[in-house]
This record gives C-alpha cells, sequence and structure tokens, in this order.
C-alpha cells in the first residue's frame, strides 16, 4: 500500500560511524514496507555537536552541507529524536532573519523522526517472531520534549507481541550524554550514566531500548565498562529500536 | 577569593559527585519536591493555562520596567517608605550599613532573602560590627554552620537531621542531642524568638514589587517574616529590579504558579502585603520603611531582548529540583548564590562571564527546566546562547558587546577545531575518508580519560552505513 512513497534516510555520524546495523536495519523495515529509501551519500551530521557548543557559524555551514544533500520534496526520516530535533527545530532559529530562513523552513517541514514514520505515517504492523524477553526503554529527552514522540517506543514495544516492557527507576531522566557535555562535565556525566545504568540493571530486563545512538552511545558505553567487573556477571545490552524491531520481525541478528 | 572558587567548578563538581551521602540526600529531596508540585498540576490544561498567564504578567511588567519601577518609587513614597537605589553590591551594602548606622542599629534579624546573599550582606555587616542574625529555619540553620545556602528555597537542603541534631547541641545553650524533626524545630524557634524583640531592625526579601499601589508582598511559612518586617522599629526590604508587577491583580496568579512550583503548596502560610510604616491609629509595625533595588547587572540583561527573558523568573526553584545536574552535584558547587539552571543563565550576568564561564555548558540540555518553569523561560535557549557568547569575542564581526566577560571561553585551538570539524562534515570526500580515524571527532574531546572514566571507547563499526547502503543498493540493482 505505501509502494508509491519513497523517503529520503538521515542516518546521522553517529549511527554511520558506530551503529551503522542500526540504519541497515530500518533501512530494511522501511523496504520490507515498501518504501523507496533514498540515501544521499553526501550526508554527514546534522551540526548539533557545534551548536549547541556556541559555534553557531561552523553548525550553519554543516545544516547548508546537509540542506544540499537533500533536495527534492519528500519526507527525511531521521534515525535519531536528537538530532531530528536539530534540523525540525533548531535549524530555523538558526537561520531566522538570514536569506537563507525560507529553504531552511521548506527542509526542516520534511524532517519526520523514525518512530513517527512507522507509527503516523505507515501505522506499521509488527508479527513478533522472537522469544518472550523483557527490555527497558530509555526515551531521549529530545523525543521527550522537544518531538513530542515520547509513546511512540511503547507503542511500538506493545506491538511487539512477546516483548514485557519493564519500567526502570527514574526513567524519564536524562541518560546524561548532551553530546560535549559529557567530556566537558565528565564527572556529573558519569554519575548520571551509573545511576541509569544501575537503574537499567535492577528493573528485570535484559537489554534497553532506544530511538537514539546518542543515548546509547553513552549507556552502551557504561554497561560494557561496568561487565569489565566480576560483580556484573549478566551482560547488559542496547539496541536502536531498529534493530529490535527487525530482529524480531524476520530479519537475521548481526 | 571569589573568582577562585567560581573558576574551580570542575574539582568541586568532582568532589561533589564523589559524595554519595550527599548525592543520595539530594536526590531524595527533589524527588520529594518533584511529587510535590506534580500534585499541585494535575491537570495540565490549568497548568498551560496559568504558566501562559503568568509569562505575559512577566513579560508586560518587563515591557515597563522603567517606567514601573519610577511608579513603584513615587506609589512607595507616598506610602511612607524610603526608596533607595543601588547600582552594585558595595552600594547596595553601604547604603544599609548607612540606615543602620543612623539608627544605631547593633543588631539585625533578617527574614528570607537572597538578595542579600547575593551582596553578601552578613559578612560586610559583620565586617562593621553590626551582627545580622538570620531567622528563617534554614538559613538559620546555614548560617550556624557558617556555610551558604545550597538551594533558593530550600537553604538547609543539603543537611541531614543528624547533622543538624550535632549542630544545634554544639551551638545553642542546654540543648540536647535530638533527631526529632519536630523538636528541632521547636529548639530552633524557642533560640529565635526572643531574637525578634531584641532586634534594632529587620531586614526581608522581596517577592513582588506592585507598582500600582508601591506595595510589597512576601510569602513564608514560618511567620518569621512578618516578625522581622513587623517587630523592630526599621525593616529594610532588598530586591532586584526585576520583580515589579505592574498591577495588585497580577499577583493572585503569579503566588499560585510561585507557592505550587516552589514547595507544593496552593498557598504559603503567610502571604504579607506591606505598605509601608506604621501609621498613626496603629500599635504594630516599624517606624520606618526602607526598600533597596539592586541593579547587579540586572539591566545588562535587560539590555537584550533575548537575554531579558532571564528576568523573568519568579525564583519558585522548580528548574533546580528537576534538573538531573543540580540533583547530582547540589546547590554548593555552582559556586554562586542562585545555583542550577536558572543561576546559569542570571549569575553571568551578576557576576560576568569570565567568573561563570563553565556554568552555561554544565547542562545536559535535557529540557527539564524549561518545562517546569512557571513563567516559561526558554532555560536552555537562554543557555545556548550563553555559551555563544562565551565563545565569542565581543566587538568582531557581526558580533556586538552584550555582556560582560563575554568570550571567556574564547581559544583559538578550540574555533580551529570547530572550522576543521564543519569542513569535514561539508565535504563529503573529506568525512568518507576521515570516518576511520574518526579524526573529526577526536580533538574535539578534551581528553579519552574524560569519556574513558564511566564508559568503554566506542568501536568504530568496520563498514560505515555510508558504505553498507551502497553496497546494499549495488546488490539490488
Amino acid at each position: 500500500m505505501h509502494s508509491n512513497s519513497s523517503i529520503s534516510l538521515f542516518g546521522t555520524c553517529v549511527v554511520d560511524l558506530f551503529f551503522p546495523q542500526a540504519g541497515m536495519s530500518a533501512l530494511k523495515i522501511l523496504e520490507r514496507e515498501g518504501i523507496q529509501v533514498n540515501y544521499p551519500q553526501a550526508q554527514s551530521c546534522c551540526g548539533q555537536p557545534a551548536y549547541t557548543s556556541g559555534y553557531s557559524d561552523e553548525a550553519r555551514r554543516v545544516a547548508l552541507a546537509q540542506i544540499a544533500a537533500f533536495p527534492g520534496e519528500d519526507p527525511i526520516v531521521v534515525l535519531s529524536g536528537s538530532c531530528a530535533g536539530m534540523m525540525k527545530h533548531h535549524y530555523p532559529t538558526l537561520f531566522q532573519g538570514m536569506p537563507e530562513e525560507e529553504i531552511v523552513r521548506q527542509f526542516s517541514k520534511r524532517i519526520i523522526e523514525f518512530t513517527a514514520y512507522l507509527l503516523e505515517v505507515l501505522n506499521i504492523e509488527l508479527h513478533d517472531l522472537g522469544p518472550a524477553e523483557s527490555v527497558a526503554l530509555h526515551t531521549s529527552c529530545t523525543a521527550r520534549r522537544e518531538m513530542g514522540t515520547l509513546q511512540n517506543g511503547r507503542e511500538l514495544l506493545r506491538r511487539l507481541d512477546k516483548i514485557d516492557l519493564k519500567t526502570h527507576d527514574h526513567e524519564s531522566e536524562c541518560c546524561g550524554f548532551g553530546g560535549t557535555f559529557s567530556v566537558r562535565h565528565p564527572d556529573i556525566s558519569a554519575a548520571m550514566v551509573q545511576d541509569k545504568t544501575a537503574a537499567l540493571r535492577q528493573c528485570g530486563a535484559s537489554k534497553v531500548i532506544s530511538a537514539d545512538c546518542g543515548c546509547l552511545l553513552n549507556i552502551t558505553g557504561a554497561l560494557q565498562k561496568q561487565q569489565a567487573h566480576p560483580e556484573n556477571k549478566t551482560a547488559f545490552a542496547g539496541l536502536h529500536i531498529a534493530e529490535l524491531i527487525w530482529q524480531r520481525t524476520g530479519g537475521k541478528s548481526q | 577569593m571569589k573568582t577562585e572558587i567560581l573558576h574551580n567548578f570542575t574539582s568541586r563538581s568532582r568532589a561533589a559527585t564523589a559524595d554519595e551521602a550527599q548525592r543520595g540526600k539530594f536526590r531524595s529531596a527533589m524527588d520529594f519536591l518533584i511529587a510535590k508540585r506534580a500534585a499541585q498540576f494535575p491537570d495540565p490544561t490549568e497548568w498551560a493555562e496559568l504558566r501562559e498567564s503568568g509569562q505575559q504578567i512577566r513579560q508586560r511588567a518587563l515591557a515597563y520596567l522603567p517606567k514601573l519601577l519610577v511608579q513603584f518609587e513615587q506609589k512607595a513614597q507616598q506610602n511612607g517608605m524610603t526608596v533607595h537605589w543601588a547600582e552594585t553590591p558595595l552600594e547596595a551594602n553601604q547604603i544599609i550599613h548607612g540606615i543602620l548606622q543612623r539608627q544605631q542599629v547593633r543588631t539585625l534579624i533578617k527574614g528570607k532573602s537572597m538578595v542579600s546573599e547575593e551582596i553578601e550582606l552578613n559578612q560586610y555587616l559583620q565586617a562593621h560590627s553590626i551582627q545580622a542574625l538570620e531567622s528563617d529555619m534554614g538559613e538559620f540553620i546555614v548560617q550556624m554552620a557558617d556555610e551558604k545556602p545550597s538551594h533558593i528555597i530550600m537553604p538547609a537542603i543539603h543537611k541531614s537531621k543528624q547533622e543538624i541534631a550535632a549542630l544545634f547541641a554544639a551551638e545553642i545553650d542546654d540543648t540536647p542531642y535530638t533527631e526529632d524533626v519536630d523538636e528541632l524545630i521547636q529548639i530552633g524557634r524557642q533560640a529565635l524568638r526572643q531574637q525578634f524583640f531584641n532586634a534594632d531592625a529587620g531586614l526581608s526579601g522581596v517577592n513582588f514589587a506592585i507598582a500600582e499601589t508601591g506595595t510589597l508582598c512576601l510569602v513564608e511559612n514560618e511567620g518569621n517574616g512578618r516578625l522581622s518586617t513587623s517587630c523592630p522599629r526599621v525593616h529594610i526590604a532588598i530586591t532586584g529590579i526585576e520583580k515589579m508587577l505592574e498591577n495588585l491583580a497580577d499577583l493572585p496568579t503569579l503566588l499560585t504558579l510561585l507557592t505550587r512550583s516552589a514547595t507544593g503548596q496552593p498557598i504559603t502560610t503567610y502571604v504579607n502585603l506591606i505598605s509601608g510604616p506604621r501609621r498613626a491609629d496603629e500599635q504594630d509595625g516599624p517606624e520606618e520603611v526602607h526598600i533597596v533595588l539592586l541593579d547587579n547587572g540586572r539591566s545588562q540583561a535587560y539590555a537584550d531582548v533575548q537575554l531579558r527573558q532571564t528576568l523573568q523568573c519568579i525564583r519558585c526553584g522548580a528548574c533546580m529540583n528537576h534538573c538531573p545536574v543540580y540533583t547530582r552535584i547540589g546547590g554548593h558547587a555552582y559556586g554562586t548564590t542562585y545555583p542550577g539552571p536558572i543561576g546559569s543563565i542570571i549569575s553571568p550576568h551578576l557576576l560576568g562571564l569570565a567568573e561563570t564561564r563553565d556554568l552555561p555548558s554544565a547542562s545536559t540540555l535535557c529540557g527539564a527546566c524549561g518545562d517546569v518553569c512557571p513563567v516559561k523561560i526558554p532555560i536552555p535557549e537562554l543557555l545556548l546562547r550563553l555559551r555563544v557568547e562565551n565563545v565569542t569575542r565581543a566587538g568582531t564581526k557581526d558580533h556586538p558587546a552584550v555582556m560582560r566577560g563575554q568570550g571567556a571561553k574564547y581559544r583559538l585551538s578550540e574555533k580551529l577545531a570547530w572550522q576543521a570539524w564543519s569542513l569535514l562534515n561539508t565535504t563529503p570526500a573529506l568525512y568518507l575518508a576521515s570516518r576511520r580515524s574518526a579524526a573529526g571527532l577526536r580533538h574535539l574531546i578534551p581528553s579519552v580519560k574524560a569519556w574513558t572514566q564511566a564508559r568503554v571507547m566506542p568501536k568504530i563499526a568496520p563498514q560505515s552505513l555510508h558504505e553498507l547502503i551502497k553496497a546494499h543498493q549495488e546488490q539490488k540493482s
């Protein structure tokens, strides 16, 4: 039913570098739904690291490169709430009163976060073929507050029959990543991610699912570091929601 | 001394995060306050409408601020108050000291006032042989421990009942050690009671100043504010110039937003409306009422339309209660009078960016603060703006001077690193070629250890998404 639809995929630099399987899973899910997926090779980063560090000129240059890489009018599906928020809400702010403002606004209107696309556009049906499993969900702060995609992860997991969603303590709290915050204020960031991972380990799940690879970079990085200690015998994995969906609905795990 | 303290945000936050006991205290205290507040705003529509009104009232007051200040001065004078203007903390201290000297005041009893903390009034008066005694229970405890408030609403929130019990037993005569909270409060009240009558003057803060009527509004729960402002023969109130409201009719909306957001109370036990000294036919009240209006950098924030929103603040503290960073490090680590998210956007105006350069970045921009702000201050947006001012020197092309200490974090090396990053991410060939070394990221990380102290270094995937999709598409066609 969606066979005529085509979208462009913005993978994000974090997925490109560290979680390419999440991007491949998203691509395959979309293609299975009959969507033609365009992946411009000229894409790189949304510009958020410079933007949140106060380097607006540099962020603008990178933003314009992404806009140039995505000509046309098709929806741009973004694999991270945080980057989607940057492109949808912060690009227009960055170019306010500038000659490029209108072009940027037109571009920003095309941005849709991956889980929102699956639910709002495709209303995707998922046939869960995987074993019964308990997972926790981490919703990024951007998804929660800026993109309004807070319930999407929950809804998608609900459509996977054999997934038991566990809630963890202070679920709505930030994981402590915050982009360059994690290295500018490493002690505070470490305290936050330690609390987050402790809550995850105690909730009865064996993996954490997120639609945001920035958070996952932080959370899984901490989980893996903790697993080096003998007292943390049980492995606790982190996975992008696209990868979980693909694995459980027929795709092979990596 | 102060400069050194402020510059050392990193070492103070390191010490604070390492203190498990303190982290636990802040966590449970903030959870308690979050739950109390949430219970006060069960209806999202009412909350949305109310804060919209609150924002409009504050923005209207700020739009007319110069006019309202003049109007307030006239009305307050008509009501018999004396109005003083102070541009700096030193001027404010000198004004207050001058009043106390003329009245031959030896002891001053104080209601809660964060502006008096901002100007370090107690220390100034002590150096001039005048004793200032805090009468708010939290401030009383903090003063006794020779510390500073760690929260704007709950100054002693960092102290456990055991610590307070030990403090009272050691410092208050004939006091046995008790951890019973009600008993501790009674001990504090008894110690304070006579002081209200012994003091020659009382000092208070101000929650709102109403221009229309020349009225000061003061909310509190302990009655110490009312006693401090009515028992002694002189009352001095001190406030920042931004606390003006246009009309008395603006007050109910802001009062309910303030108390529900701050302590989760529908209203405080005491709401004081002070309109001048004791009149001829009245039995109670001070003979003189003075009001000190302090600028201290507020007009700098005022001059910029975006930064002006900082001054909408009604000092409820909800942003710090909900801040995951404040919850981890507590108020003292910020090294400023106002901690937490609001502190990180107001302190740079009070002290200059050079002194507060680490504060705008002390946030993950998670947005919790902006969500709960009862007057809709876009705190994350203002943090971002200050980050720009932090790394951009004034007077460069297209960048006017907007604040003291602008460009405090400007480093040519960092600027060049971001330019290189930008080049990398705008040149596809360069981006594709350099990804394996992650060169674009590496020189932006101050030290690898900053990341690896709590996490493993992420491994760069053998093939990028760019490459995988390219192969996938070639295979398909």
